[in-house]
């Protein structure tokens, strides 16, 4: 150390029994290859990885298997070369049991590395200086490398500072809970890698100091890092801190504190005090990383606790079965089994040991009931405060029991719950061996599922607001077509009033006007009509080019409006309609017939015979086409269909004119027919649909393709259906009028 | 279901309650051993029979809240209630007294709020303030004379064990007398300091052995507090604010009682540094703790001075622990990464 | 004049002004620190849980805060379940009652509805009955539930023609599980005996 570096000291802290030497013993080993390795794809704060890999594919060791899912998730590689034989839901290590996507691997044993190489050596620079911080996180980032202390944050997430000026990097030795001793062996046999990754680390950030905190129980290790710093020649910008024994100093805010003095701000981070700080584990991953290409597919676990013969270190390929290992350092089952995963302060007890060793597995701990005695009854609180000496959050531990015991959630939040790092010192001092911090965790979920739970009710009531609202002008809207509709029609009956009276002498007068607004009537439908199929054929080209899709919503929208006039409109034909229908009828009885009675034989006839024609071109067309070879086919005979139909209404309407006026129940059933056709109608507008979606997903490709010609056929068979009973309703129709002639 | 799962932390410090409870009482020992050796065996036949109706008395209300019996006995929080009024009580107290103080504090003041932890108020000096109000003849005149000023040896065993539970207090009457807190307030104003020293109660003796057996409870707290079982705050604010007050009112010795015995006189020690300092009912944060300590100091000195009770360790400290909740609510310290502290209650919305 | 008259007239008069002052002084206190609250309805719909279920027998939360407001019961929310009516009576300062069962039962677990989608036939009529616009969907186009917005209100089930809605529990999972409260030793042993968890001291 060539600084001076002056020591602070955090609020209370424990000394519990270290028992660190047990594991220190052997040195870092290595542990064999497990039978199946078992890949959390969350291991970090953040998204889940996002799978790149299916079952049966072959992997290479240090592939990426899958891809980080967002700016503060993580990538995932495989440990070694094998197959991946399942991408499932698995149990996690987790204090929650619960199962999560994984990804199986079975090891091939040939243990066949993906090619890979430096990033300097990638990019063809021969000092690390020359790479653009920005590619460094980046490359960290692709390398899948998240804290190895405990909660795994993405490490490229906090080295992205943006705007702060960043001036110490703090790499964290402390290791400060008990028997955990990963970071103690690593920096021991590999300070080189600890220090060089400082040096990448200070690059990245630009700090003009690196600050390595170790406690004083692990002096091989500082000597280590001290060695380390003379070969790499960094003794001027790296210094080996050397800080007392306490538990928690390796927590991060407590750490800051010792070595600057400085308080990291409630719910803020530490680059708000120009700081980053990382594990001396990440710094090494990170070293391994740049320099060597390898992504983070292994770490340094701690096998410890009185149930295993032979406590060691090992680094062990992220994935490995806990049962794997503990077996590997000969684990004696006890009465009453534990393993916990993490140390005895703030680890988390397995519920089962086929769990895999992820990413932030620093210790694994089986203890012996004498050794760690499971936590005795809890008595009541006296309100001693030993708790409050002991918190190295400066809060009222004391307190916040009550309040979440009690519930009283408001209050724990203002006694700032959420400042409590779990660091377990206040149940450690407490005399009534109360588990407080689970009382916290407690307390901290259900105010978060609180939280949510008010968001998304807030969420809800705005939009239900929001409906009832939609609903209510929609509601308006109806109202005022409705009154316009009708004020319309007590015009148009006025006028009708006013011409009746004044054309009494002259009644046959009435009717052509009716007739002439009613062409006009079907004159404006068919433009609605038309523009309605342009709408459409618009649409369904901005749904097959990508590049239009922004305006789909408008087009649906003009096409929704266009629907409703038709129906408006046609809604209106069949008024008016029903109103000329009962003048011109008894027009006919007198035997008067007029040009502009649309239901005049001679029109009728007219009608009957254009419809034919224009069944025979259909049905050349279809010829043609068949011939061609052209997938119009279907629509074409579609389209002839309808043609027969309409040839076959305007033959029977024709008919029946001749036959005279039909009897009042053919009228009925005329009225039925009517409704009928316009459903046959409705109909057919569906299949064309139907099919027009459907020659649109087949000339892209889309796998709905299969479903859309289930739904043609479904919507035909419907039409088929509709066909036959028009004809059936027809045909009597057809008997009467024959008989009644 | 296999392992065992539990939430961290895993291992656990060696305290407990019990010992916790045990060191207290171990605390008290000098204090008792000097009182037995200046006032004779009262103090410590009380202390006994005190902590045998304590442990009673939560046994039976345990019985019929059906809780486990051995189970809270164990946490010696009785005992230390028992033991802490039977040094409180006067050594010549009927048994009655003493009886009637135990039981009422035990099963009123910590029971009936459920128990251990949930008494807002201190259950000895519950007791020790229902038998002061109930029967002041015997609270005031049952104090033993120090053998420095009876001038004689101490009453026998066997004629104190009359005395506490025969009735026959007439064997006590050249051995008792009121305490010197008390015979100076009341002499006091008619005489001059030395007028009042020459009296027979004090033979001379401003303090007449007190002052030794207050000088072994502040050894005794001194062992807490290297202990760690109770913190600093609460006896220095208290014996601080009892200085301050004594030297700002009572400076004229010939007016009022003097600072030395108003420190080393009475339950002072005793109440500094075992009574005050109760966790369950005093305040809890540190500036509270001080807050709490300089008000049980101020009432001390208010109700010896202006009050008609002699001695006022059991009011104040019941005074101030009514104020506790409210204290603990507007001194809450600063957390880390907090600018300042977040004080008061919770706003609503 | 007589003292006695004297004294009379100096005490009404000292009286009088006293009133004054302190109606003065109350008058502008209540100027002064007025307290711009919620009104009573905003305050109780925050409290509802906004299913927009209408189990109350009101179209939605609003509603029936506005009922509540207006008098009515403050137990007829089965979704918000006695932890709502709580804390309704909290706010209005009455009794808490027992959940009125007539308008349903309060749900163990938090459920939201789930379309089997092959079975969907696209009648649309989820979604006209969906409160909060939590199904996406066109006629005769399969719908699916927005989960994260659904209130698993069940108002879509009934509708459904061909019964394809299921509510489902909505599961933990690791980011959302929490620890619960220790089931604490000293209150819940009424003998003597130990748990199994526990160990001699």
């Amino acid at each position: 150390m060539t600084n001076m570096i002056r020591l602070h000291t955090f609020h209370g802290g424990i000394h519990p029994a270290e028992n660190k030497h047990q594991s220190t013993i052997r040195p870092l080993g290595r542990a064999p290859l497990p039978a199946q390795l078992i890949l959390p794809l969350d291991q970090h704060i953040g998204a889940p990885a996002r799978p790149l890999v299916a079952a049966g594919d072959h992997v290479l060791k240090g592939q990426m298997i899958a891809d980080a899912d967002g700016f503060v998730s993580a990538p995932l590689h495989a440990p070694t070369s094998g197959t991946v034989t399942a991408i499932e839901t698995r149990p996690v290590p987790h204090a929650s049991g619960l199962e999560e996507p994984c990804i199986v691997i079975e090891p091939d044993g040939r243990d066949e590395w993906l090619e890979h190489q430096g990033l300097a050596a990638q990019l063809g620079v021969d000092d690390l200086r020359d790479i653009e911080p920005r590619q460094l996180t980046a490359h960290i980032r692709n390398c899948g490398i998240t804290g190895m202390g405990g909660a795994g944050f993405p490490t490229a997430v906090k080295l992205s500072t943006g705007q702060q000026q960043i001036d110490t990097l703090i790499l964290n030795g402390a290791e400060c809970e008990p028997y955990i001793t990963a970071d103690d062996m690593l920096m021991r046999e590999r300070a080189g890698d600890v220090v060089r990754g400082a040096q990448i680390l200070l690059h990245i950030v630009g700090a003009r100091r690196c600050l390595i905190g170790v406690e004083d129980n692990k002096p091989e290790a500082i000597a280590a890092l001290n060695q380390a710093l003379v070969n790499l020649n960094e003794q001027h910008h790296i210094d080996v801190v050397t800080i007392p024994t306490k538990y928690p100093s390796g927590g991060e805010k407590q750490l800051i504190r010792i070595l600057t003095g400085e308080e990291v701000p409630s719910g803020g981070i530490p680059a708000s005090l120009g700081i980053v700080c990382q594990n001396v584990g990440t710094a090494a991953a990170v070293c391994r990383a740049v320099d060597h290409g390898e992504p983070l597919i292994s770490r340094i676990t701690t096998l410890t606790g009185d149930a295993l013969q032979q406590p060691q270190n090992l680094e062990v390929l992220i994935g490995t079965p806990v049962s794997h290992l503990l077996q590997l350092a000969g684990y004696q089952p006890q009465k009453k089994e534990r393993v916990i995963m993490g140390g005895p302060m703030m680890g988390f007890a397995l519920p089962q040991l086929e769990l895999p060793v992820i990413k932030t597995s620093n210790c694994l701990l089986a203890p012996t009931d004498q050794e760690l005695p499971p936590n005795d009854i809890a008595m009541a609180c006296i309100r001693c405060g030993m708790c409050a000496e002991a918190c190295p959050a400066e809060l009222l531990p004391q307190q916040l029991y009550w309040f979440s015991k009690s519930q009283e959630f408001d209050k724990a939040e203002q006694h700032n719950i959420f400042d409590c790092i779990e660091c377990g010192a206040c149940s450690y001092v407490c005399p009534s061996h109360i588990p407080l911090v689970q009382y916290y965790r407690f307390a901290k979920g259900a105010i978060r599922e609180e939280r949510a739970a008010q968001a998304k009710a807030e969420r809800a009531r705005l939009r239900f607001e929001e409906r009832q609202a939609r609903k209510e002008r929609e509601e308006a809207e109806k109202e005022a077509r409705r009154k316009a509709r009708a004020e319309a029609a007590e015009k148009a009956q006025q006028e009708k009033k006013a011409a009746a009276a004044a054309d009494a002498a002259t009644p046959a007068a009435g009717s052509p006007p009716d007739s002439e607004a009613l062409e006009k009537l079907q004159k404006k439908l068919d433009a609605a009509q038309t523009a309605k199929t342009r709408t459409q054929e618009k649409l369904a080209a901005a749904r097959a080019d990508d590049s239009l899709t922004d305006k789909v919503p408008a087009l649906e929208a003009a096409l929704v409006k266009t629907q409703d006039k038709i129906k408006e409109l046609a809604q209106e034909i069949a008024a008016a309609k029903k109103a000329a229908k009962a003048a011109p009828s008894a027009e006919a009885a007198a035997g008067a017939s007029d040009k502009g009675d649309p239901n005049s034989p001679e029109r009728l006839k007219r009608k009957w015979e254009t419809a034919l024609a224009r069944l025979e071109t259909a049905q050349k067309r279809l010829e043609q086409a068949k011939a061609d070879g052209s997938d119009t086919v279907t629509a074409l005979q579609d389209g002839i269909a309808k043609q027969q139909l309409r040839v076959d209404e305007a033959r029977s309407a024709y008919d029946a004119a001749i036959n005279g006026t039909a009897p009042a129940s053919t009228t009925v059933s005329a009225e039925e027919i009517e409704a009928l056709q316009k459903k046959i109608l409705a109909q057919q507008d569906r299949v064309r649909k139907m099919q027009e979606r459907y020659d649109m997903a087949r000339a892209e490709g889309l796998d709905t393709v299969d479903a859309l010609a289930g739904g043609v056929k479904k919507q035909q068979d419907k039409l088929q259906q509709l066909q036959q009973e028009l004809a059936a309703a027809q045909n009597p129709l057809a008997t009467t009028d024959n008989e009644a002639s | 279901m296999g392992l065992l799962t539990l939430s961290s932390p895993h291992t656990h410090g060696p305290n407990s309650t019990s010992k916790v409870m045990a060191n207290v009482v171990l605390a008290t020992l000098p204090g008792l051993a000097v009182m037995t050796w200046f006032f004779g065996w009262g103090s410590l036949i009380n202390v006994l029979f005190a902590s045998l109706v304590a442990l009673a008395s939560e046994a039976a209300v345990l019985l019929i809240r059906k809780r486990p019996v051995s189970f809270f006995l164990k946490d010696n929080s009785a005992l230390v209630t028992g033991v802490l009024l039977g040094l409180a009580l006067p050594p010549f107290a009927p048994f009655w007294v003493t009886l009637v103080a135990t039981a009422f504090a035990v099963v009123f003041s910590k029971q009936m709020y459920g128990g251990i932890g949930n008494n807002p108020f201190n259950p000895a000096m519950v007791g020790y303030a229902l038998v002061l109000v109930s029967f002041p003849v015997q609270m005031t005149t049952a104090w033993a004379l120090s053998t420095q000023m009876s001038g004689s040896s101490i009453l026998g065993f066997g004629d104190t064990l009359q005395v506490i539970f025969a009735g026959h207090s007439t064997l006590a009457d050249a051995y008792s007398g009121a305490t010197p807190l008390d015979a100076y307030k009341h002499l006091i104003g008619k005489n001059t300091a030395d007028t009042v020293l020459a009296e027979a109660t004090f033979n001379g003796w401003l303090n007449g052995g007190w002052e030794w057996v207050n000088m072994a409870f502040l050894a005794g707290g001194l062992y807490l507090l290297a202990r760690r079982i109770i913190t600093w705050q609460i006896p220095l604010a208290m014996l601080l604010s009892l200085s301050l007050c004594s030297l700002i009112f009572g400076w004229d010795e010939d007016m009022y009682t003097p600072l030395s015995l108003h420190l080393l006189s009475g339950a002072t020690m005793l109440g500094a540094f075992f009574i005050a300092t109760d966790p369950v009912s005093a305040s809890t944060t540190p500036t509270g703790k001080l807050i709490y300590g300089a008000g049980t100091g101020i009432l001390l000195y208010v109700i010896r001075t202006w009050g008609s009770y002699p001695d006022a360790v059991a009011f104040s400290v019941l005074l101030m622990n009514f104020a506790a909740p409210f204290i603990d609510a507007y001194t809450q310290p600063r957390s880390y990464g907090h600018q300042k502290a977040r004080r008061g209650l919770p706003e609503k919305n | 004049m007589s003292a006695a008259l004297w004294t009379i007239v100096i005490a009404v008069g000292v009286l009088a002004v006293l009133a004054i002052l302190f109606g003065a002084l109350l008058g502008f206190a209540a100027v002064r620190f007025k307290v711009e609250g919620n009104p009573v309805v905003d305050q109780i719909n925050n409290l509802l849980p906004q299913t927009q279920c209408g189990q109350c027998g009101y179209p939605g939360c609003k509603p029936y805060a506005e009922a509540i407001a207006g008098g009515d019961k403050i137990n007829k929310c089965p979704p918000g379940g006695e932890s709502t009516i709580q804390a309704l009576a909290d706010l209005l300062g009455v009794e808490p009652e027992p959940l009125d069962a007539e308008h349903g039962a309060e749900k163990d677990v938090p459920t939201v509805a789930f379309i089997r989608e092959e079975e969907c036939i696209g009648c649309t009529k989820c979604i006209q009955a969906c409160p909060v616009d939590a199904i996406l969907g066109a006629a005769k186009q399969m719908h699916t539930v927005i989960a994260d917005e659904c209130t698993g209100c069940d108002l879509c089930v009934e509708p459904c023609p061909v019964d394809c809605i299921d509510m489902i529990p909505l599961s933990k999972d690791t980011t959302t599980w929490y620890w619960q409260a220790p089931t604490s030793g000293v209150e819940l042993i009424a003998t003597d005996r130990r748990p199994l968890t526990g160990d001699a001291a």
